[in-house]
């Protein structure tokens, strides 16, 4: 493995560290008013959630792109604001993926949230927790497995991604080239060893996340046993 | 500390519609007595905080938990109250001891009334507090519940049917140690129920709710010894006496005596001198003029007749009597009313064909 294998390896880790950090953030709020909410709204934001499930990232690609290039309003904002343009930079690539990625990590939280139910708020409520008291001490712990599927899901699949790094990163060295794109690189370049060492490793990393996740997720244990 | 709990809610949900207006005595067990469906768990919610009641109005004491013509309603989270339901709902990422402390740590070391190990101990749980929830049985875990309830500093405690999600054998077992949360603190407690052992062994003050409305409130003996209940509460239409152990005899029978006489039941374990709630329904109750020595009915006291309602039991009215003090009601046939010409003030004996002893 040279020296541009090992960078794009070190790439893709920062991204999906980056990215899964970001997505618990964004995703937490997001997954409590879902599982939450009688809101009418809840369907769409729903839906929205969970479009990069169905879409093909470059029709995803596509539009950041336009929204973040120079005509685009973030685009404007950000040159505005001095930061310059995003598509074909690091912060350019992380945005792309958190859209990309957010459902996979929206998703087990809602669900571990809802599983939760009214009942352990409400008897924190009644042992003097506030509403934010009784998030951090009572829904946060009892859903950790769903934050925990939520990371791997999210880190995993950020890693995994190819589409939406081509349309919105490119394929900068140390900047945007990632694993999958240095795979494709190698491929057309018919360096079928140097594809080898990166597939081969990409197919361990993804089975023993989804190990991982099958094995010692309680939550997916305990479904199984009741 | 004591206060009386008075409380006001009306809600409206089209299908149900619940509206009460009840005050409730500062101490001692208020039952809230009902079928499923009569409101009294929704009462319950409102009185917690956990629902808002449109226009309601609530406070204990002198402090206003909810006065909607002022705009003002205090959350749950701030309300000094604890609330047990019907699953004990302990949190279960938590130990025992965690969970215990967890409504303890958010009170202030002023407010504090009851100390971790004496809760614990009052509750039998003491050998449970390194366990995680899961490694308890049902009626432990609601025991837990009861004392994590404890331990948040209530000015009064809010039980929401604790013992209708456990067997027999367990509701036995959490019994005895609410009556003794009863006989040993000094907490308002409002317990809903519609399992009429549990109220005729706890409650001191009664409330029968019926499609939403309050039916009937007061002591317990003046509630259950009315005649104009509605047929929801008739079929179970019986008195609580309280009675005390008085001696244990050779043929293992055990002597209760109580205001109006006394009665026989089997050998009871308790030691002479102890206090023993005893249920006697109306049913088990027959009339006669003079005392009948020549019958296998053993239980026969003197009593008065205060007076006469019809039931909803065809053929039968329902008799209130007054044996030294004590309410009695007896459900006879109109026919048996008539050939002994059962009136207001007539002195005759009651008859009672069985006690269910609830204590």
């Amino acid at each position: 493995m040279g020296n541009p294998d090992l960078a794009a390896v070190w790439l893709t880790l920062k991204l999906a560290t980056v990215v899964t950090a970001l997505l618990l953030i964004v995703g937490t709020p997001i997954a409590w008013w879902l599982a939450r909410t009688r809101s009418a709204l809840k369907g769409v934001v729903g839906a929205v959630v969970a479009l990069p499930l169905v879409l093909p990232p470059t029709v995803l690609g596509f539009y950041l792109l336009i929204t973040m290039g120079p005509h685009g309003p973030v685009g404007r904002l950000t040159e505005a604001l001095g930061l310059g343009l995003l598509p074909f930079t690091f912060p350019g690539l992380v945005i792309a993926s958190v859209f990309y990625s957010l459902p996979f990590v929206v998703q087990p939280i809602q669900n571990a949230f809802e599983a939760i139910g009214e009942r352990p708020l409400e008897a924190a409520a009644t042992l003097r927790a506030g509403p934010w008291d009784a998030f951090w001490s009572v829904a946060v712990p009892m859903a950790k497995p769903g934050f925990l599927s939520g990371a791997i899901l999210g880190f995993a699949h950020t890693v995994g991604e190819f589409g939406i790094v081509l349309m919105i990163g490119g394929n900068i060295p140390d900047k945007t080239r990632v694993v999958s794109v240095q795979i494709y690189d190698h491929v057309e370049a018919l360096e079928y060893a140097e594809a080898h060492w990166l597939a081969g490793g990409m197919v361990a990393f993804s089975f023993l996340v989804l190990l991982a996740l099958y094995t010692f997720n309680p939550a997916r244990r305990q479904r199984n046993v009741r | 500390m004591s206060g009386e709990i008075r409380a006001r809610f009306r809600v409206d949900r089209g299908e149900f519609a619940l509206d009460v207006d009840l005050t409730l005595p500062g101490r001692g067990v208020s039952a809230l007595f009902g079928h499923s469906g009569s409101g009294k768990t929704t009462c319950l919610r409102a009185l917690a905080g956990l629902e808002r009641a449109p226009g309601g109005y609530c406070a204990i004491g002198d402090e206003v938990w909810q006065d909607e013509a002022r705009g003002l309603f205090v959350p749950a989270h701030r309300r000094a109250l604890g609330v047990v339901f019907q699953e004990a709902s302990l949190f279960p990422h938590l130990s025992v001891r965690r969970n215990m402390e967890f409504g303890q740590k958010r009170t202030s070391t002023a407010e504090r009334r009851f100390a971790l190990p004496d809760v614990a101990e009052l509750l039998g749980i003491g050998h449970l507090l390194e366990r995680r929830p899961d490694q308890l049985s049902g009626g432990e875990r609601q025991r837990v519940a009861i004392a994590r309830a404890l331990l948040a500093a209530p000015r009064i405690l809010l039980m929401d049917e604790p013992l209708a999600a456990l067997d027999l054998k367990r509701k036995h077992e959490i019994l005895p140690y609410l009556e003794r949360l009863h006989r040993e603190l000094e907490l308002p407690v409002v317990y809903v129920s519609h399992a009429p052992d549990e109220v005729a062994r706890l409650a001191d003050h009664l409330v029968l709710l019926d499609a939403g409305r309050v039916v009937a409130s007061g002591p317990l003996n003046d509630v259950l010894a009315r005649l104009d209940l509605p047929a929801a509460f008739a079929d179970d239409a019986g008195v609580v006496v309280e009675t005390t152990v008085a001696a244990h005899e050779a043929d293992d029978l055990t002597r209760l005596d109580f205001a109006g006489g006394a009665i026989y039941v089997s050998r009871h374990p308790e030691a002479v001198g102890t206090p023993l709630r005893c249920r006697i329904h109306a049913r088990d109750v027959s009339l006669a003029l003079a005392p009948a020595e020549q019958s296998s009915i053993l239980n026969c006291v003197p009593a008065g007749v205060v007076d006469l309602a019809p039931t909803d039991t065809p053929g039968h009215v329902l008799v209130r009597l007054d044996a030294g003090g004590t309410p009695l009601l007896a459900r006879i046939t109109k026919r048996s009313a008539e050939r002994l010409a059962i009136r207001p003030g007539l002195a005759l004996h009651a008859q009672i064909k069985s006690v269910a002893l609830v204590g």
